[in-house]
């Protein structure tokens, strides 16, 4: 279990946009009759997308109205999970991988990078406001470590120098290209890989 | 060496694309149509004799989970569902599939849910694996519109509907009972068996939870036939597996080969040796983090495939192979992923809450020489506490990897903590000794 913040500012309205409303109720015709209460992950996730990459307590409010489920319920789902922000972020969000693949491979060099470049606590936003970078968990991408997650993008087979420069970018506010940072083709081995070689130039 | 076209997953590098027409010529959705009307029984038969076994990590014969669903319907709908919720530590191969294989992974759901009498499949992705999800969803989309599944899937009669449910970061989700509860909107705490999920699942409806590289092996095992599956690996261990070596090795990747694949082979044919050479080895993490660990000694004769591991008292678990040199502290190491298993415990039960920050508190000192030498039989206590006292196999998975540790590396976690806290009184880590300890001394 993690702990999560919530924001001390909150505004006090929330509603669904006319796109998202529509796409909620597309999300809910995936379940069961009287099975709505399964679509509470994707509508907390629309809200979070909606209003900046995080939830305030209105949005919270909102769902549980809208699937016609208690407010605690709501709420219970939003600190559970560890994706649901409730405080804000920045516009660039990076989420350090730092479990033990991308430990021996260099992950916290990664984050001294952060704490030096954005902010010396991770979820506190940069001095423009414009990033803020937390740890995170197993994301995944092992083969391709380091790695970071950035918004919705994976960068992968990081090293300091390379982070720097995508650091710099964001700063800047421009968004660097995804996927892996030594060149080669997703989870391909680089020594001139051994398997499915008919393919290899293909 | 597994020979190229013996490889289930051809795209597994995404050399060709993985869009429907790309997918056909790799042979995906040929013969559907047949092999959904031999039957169910005869789909089933031939999953069973090909000896599959879930590549989730529990290695359950999937013929035989399948044979569990109830033979007809009766008044509550069936379920199948796809645990896409891979976050295992050094684990990456369904991202893979999913993003360069979905249509083998469609076409699996496909026949998976006509043998289990399903009309409705979930596909449960992790949350962060956005991108991964939209690339299926492209691909549901084309089957939709060629009318692979849908009303009338494929021309067989058949009804079935795919859906993605994202999840949104909680590890514990990929236990099938807890990703059941997410799915019905709950918080992921798993719940306890019996009732198993095939007759008691979702929504209490008769439900068969599978991971992704199993249901994108079965087309394929039906098309080549099952002879052709169990011929490849060992006996009970049969067929090929992608495996996923990451940590200390000069090329890490993924790489689709034959089940019983010595280790020493895939670290040095695949992913170019470890780095510093064979003799530089620590330690190797054979399944994902929950494994214990293996020292060099044996992993110069290890075979990978389930029953070989578990005579070393680990498990292929994912086949997620974490590699660890000499340049790397091992207690460190294994302190992270201590810290993990707290990070992720759901809270449900009381040994596996307390136990796991309990395991990480001390580990992390241990990693520093903090510790006392009783706590480290305290440690070894702790883990024997979690281990078989709580409601999932999360309680297994934290207590494990620090019972690996401390089975082949005790030596060197006394040797750093050695230091007895009322003889070396000079030493001042008050926070560190017990306060028990602490009266004797005044007395």
């Amino acid at each position: 279990m993690s702990i999560k913040k919530i924001s001390k500012e909150q505004p006090k309205i929330f509603e669904f946009n006319s796109k998202n409303l529509e796409i909620s109720k597309k999300i809910i015709e995936n379940y069961p009759k009287g099975k709505q209460q399964s679509a509470v992950m994707a509508l907390l996730y629309l809200a979070q997308r909606q209003n900046d990459n995080w939830i305030p307590l209105a949005a919270i409010k909102y769902v549980g109205k809208f699937l016609n489920i208690p407010y605690i319920k709501v709420y219970e789902i939003a600190t559970f999970y560890s994706m649901y922000n409730l405080a804000p972020v920045g516009k660039y969000f990076l989420q350090v991988c730092t479990t033990t693949p991308c430990m021996i491979r260099g992950a916290y060099d990664l984050v001294e990078i952060c704490k030096n470049k954005i902010s010396k606590n991770q979820g506190e936003l940069s001095k423009d406001g414009i990033c803020s970078w937390t740890e995170v968990e197993c994301l995944g991408a092992c083969v391709n470590a380091p790695m970071t997650q950035i918004n919705d993008d994976y960068y992968e087979d990081l090293d300091k120098e390379k982070f720097e420069k995508i650091i710099d970018q964001i700063l800047n506010n421009k968004k660097p290209k995804p996927g892996s940072y030594r060149g080669r083709k997703n989870s391909e081995p680089e020594n001139g890989r051994k398997t499915l070689t008919e393919f290899k130039n293909a | 060496m597994l020979k190229d076209e013996d490889r289930i997953f051809q795209n597994l590098y995404n050399d060709k694309g993985s869009d429907l027409s790309s997918a056909k010529e790799r042979g995906d959705w040929h013969n559907t149509k047949e092999i959904l009307l031999k039957g169910r029984d005869w789909i089933i038969n031939e999953i069973k004799n090909s000896e599959l076994r879930g590549r989730g990590g529990a290695g359950f014969p999937t013929g035989l989970k399948w044979s569990f669903a109830p033979k007809n319907i009766g008044s509550r709908p069936h379920y199948l569902v796809i645990n896409a919720d891979e976050s295992e530590p050094g684990t990456c191969k369904d991202r893979d599939i999913l993003r360069f294989e979905p249509h083998k992974l469609i076409e699996g759901c496909l026949i998976a849910s006509y043998s289990v009498n399903a009309h409705k499949c979930y596909i449960y992705i992790r949350g962060e694996y956005f991108n991964e999800g939209k690339k299926l969803q492209t691909a549901i989309n084309e089957a939709y519109e060629n009318n692979l599944i849908g009303k009338n899937a494929s021309n067989t009669g058949w009804d079935l509907d795919i859906y993605i449910h994202y999840g949104a970061g909680a590890y514990i989700c990929g236990e099938e009972t807890a990703l059941l509860e997410s799915l019905e909107g709950k918080k992921g705490q798993p719940r306890l068996k019996p009732p198993f999920p095939a007759l008691i699942g979702l929504y209490g409806c008769p439900t068969i939870v599978n991971n992704v590289e199993t249901i994108a092996v079965v087309p394929t095992i039906l098309k080549k036939g099952s002879k052709w599956f169990s011929s490849l690996g060992k006996p009970k261990n049969t067929g090929t597996k992608i495996f996923c070596i990451s940590g200390n090795v000069n090329y890490p990747c993924n790489v689709e080969e034959e089940m019983g694949a010595s280790l020493k082979y895939l670290i040095e044919k695949h992913a170019g040796g470890v780095i510093g050479g064979w003799d530089n080895l620590k330690a190797v993490i054979p399944g994902g983090s929950s494994m214990p660990l293996i020292p060099k000694k044996i992993c110069d004769t290890l075979l990978m495939d389930f029953d070989s591991l578990i005579e070393q008292k680990s498990g292929l678990g994912t086949a997620g192979i974490i590699v660890i040199n000499k340049d790397q502290d091992i207690i460190k190491c294994m302190a992270r992923i201590a810290r993990f298993y707290k990070h992720e415990s759901c809270g449900q039960c009381t040994p596996c809450r307390e136990g796991s920050g309990w395991m990480w508190r001390m580990l992390e000192r241990m990693s520093k020489g903090e510790a006392s030498r009783e706590e480290v039989d305290m440690l070894e206590d702790v883990t024997k506490q979690i281990e078989g006292h709580t409601i999932c196999a999360f309680g297994e998975g934290s207590a494990w990897p620090v019972q690996g540790l401390l089975r082949h590396f005790k030596r060197e976690v006394t040797k750093r903590n050695d230091f007895n806290p009322l003889i070396n009184k000079n030493r001042n880590i008050p926070y560190l000794v017990d306060q028990h300890l602490l009266e004797k001394k005044d007395a």
